[in-house]
């Protein structure tokens, strides 16, 4: 099995772009998630430390955030800040979705 | 003898593919035609071909043609992109615009206007990057408005940069009427010229347009070359800071109008100060700023996200938003009460800021 694939690996791989809700503690550690089990752990981690990180340099720079978002092409990370953690939405941006209208504190 | 173009047909619907290459091999270049029904296929041939042109469905199984173009517009800089979809929605034409596109067309209206498709399709293939005003190549705003005046026009020039939108009335072939971010006559004309890039546009004229612009189009054309020439270069230390002092309160009152709280304006580290109105705190947010727009660029890569639109912050206060323009970040705050398209309104702030 995979003897194949050794001769033809695809050249242009595309990622799936994560969807679903993840909860983290102040730590970084994943609370909770409902993203897909497919979907590599390590990027998870990677996006909640980010966003931890943006809401404490936030406070440091004397303007806390109580809702970060990054909007890009194809995917919306909002995350909502809770004690220290945070819960992270993490939508992909397709043409059968509508965009969604940014929420109100 | 020139090597004929490629172009890349992506869509999912096979027939459509037939279809649409038959049609697409009666460009009178004669391209040759690719064709993908999967994005990963599409994305082979990219990497494969030297494609000049795709041809993109939006909606398609699996990886739809905005997360395609989002791929393509960072991968492939130079192609040239023309959106082809059924979905009749102007929120899907916007989001493609703002992808990058080139060209968004429904595909009924294809089939009605075939020739227009083909026609827009070869100036696609032809043209070439080169600075000015898009159609016109090599020409600025001034020798633009000087052929329509010349040549005794009756039209309305509708000129756009980026986010701003302004409008010339030229009735044979004099100048009637400007309009730009907020002001008309004279003023705004001078504002429009001060534009140095940026797309136009003929539409039908309006006879019936107030006047507001009496002097000859060629005074004006001459004190605001005057203007200009005497911004770049002020003869006086008095006439530098009178200069920047006009500068300072016109962006103050920029920002009252828009009803926004402050503006921070950050070059890249090292290429001087940043600016700010409207705020006290300018070297914690300066670093939470390039920070914030760090972070997200280095996600938006490794998660494949596509291009980075905005980063925005709340709390019960203030609502904040991080933008890009010209090398330079714009970090804008804004009332947490303020409504309507709170992106769209600090591009044109930042954008009118900038010009």
């Amino acid at each position: 099995m995979g003897f194949l694939k050794r001769f033809f690996r695809g050249r242009a791989g595309v990622q799936q772009l994560p969807t679903g809700t993840v909860t983290v503690d102040r730590n970084g550690h994943i609370v909770t998630s409902t993203v897909s089990s497919v979907y590599p752990e390590n990027l998870l981690r990677d996006i909640s430390a980010d966003v931890l990180a943006l809401f404490r340099e936030a406070r440091t720079a004397q303007m806390p955030l109580a809702e970060i978002s990054l909007q890009f092409g194809s995917l919306h990370i909002t995350a909502r800040e809770l004690r220290g953690g945070a819960i992270i939405f993490l939508l992909p941006q397709t043409a059968l979705l509508p965009t969604p209208t940014p929420s109100r504190p | 003898m020139d090597k004929a173009h490629k172009i890349l047909i992506l869509d999912d619907d096979n027939d459509w593919l037939t279809l649409s290459r038959e049609m697409l091999a009666a460009l009178p270049s004669r391209p040759e035609i690719l064709t993908a029904n999967t994005g990963k296929r599409a994305l082979s041939l990219l990497e494969s071909e030297p494609v000049r042109l795709l041809i993109c469905d939006l909606k398609m199984p699996r990886i739809d043609g905005l997360q395609i173009l989002s791929i393509v517009r960072r991968r492939y800089p130079e192609l040239r992109t023309v959106v082809l979809s059924a979905l009749e929605d102007e929120e899907f034409r916007s989001r493609a615009y703002a992808l990058g596109v080139d060209l968004f067309w429904i595909k009924i209206e294809m089939q009605r206007n075939s020739k227009l498709f083909i026609e827009c399709l070869e100036s696609l293939l032809g043209r070439d990057d080169e600075p000015g005003f898009r159609g016109i190549q090599s020409k600025s705003l001034m020798d633009i408005i000087q052929m329509e005046c010349l040549s005794r026009s009756s039209t309305v020039l509708r000129i756009t940069r980026g986010p701003l939108v302004s409008k010339l009335w030229i009735q044979d072939g004099e100048l009637t009427d400007a309009e730009a971010e907020g002001v008309r006559g004279e003023a705004a004309f001078r504002r429009i010229l001060s534009w140095k890039s940026g797309t136009f546009e003929n539409l039908p004229a309006e006879p019936g347009r107030e006047r507001t612009i009496l002097k000859p189009v060629n005074a004006l054309l001459l004190e605001t070359a005057q203007d200009m020439d005497e911004n770049a270069t002020p003869a006086t230390p008095e006439a530098v800071e009178d200069a920047a002092h006009r500068k300072t309160v016109w962006k103050l009152s920029q920002l009252t109008r828009a009803g926004a709280d402050f503006v921070i304006a950050i070059p890249p580290e090292g290429m001087g100060e940043p600016e700010a109105l409207g705020t006290q705190v300018v070297t914690p947010l300066v670093q939470w700023t390039r920070h914030a727009a760090a972070i997200a660029y280095r996600l938006g890569e490794q998660l494949e996200a596509g291009p980075l639109l905005q980063v925005s912050g709340q709390n019960l206060e203030r609502q904040v938003l991080v933008l890009g323009l010209n090398e330079r970040l714009y970090l804008v705050g804004w009332p947490a009460d303020a409504t309507g398209n709170l992106l769209e309104r600090s591009r044109k702030l930042v954008a009118s800021w900038d010009s």
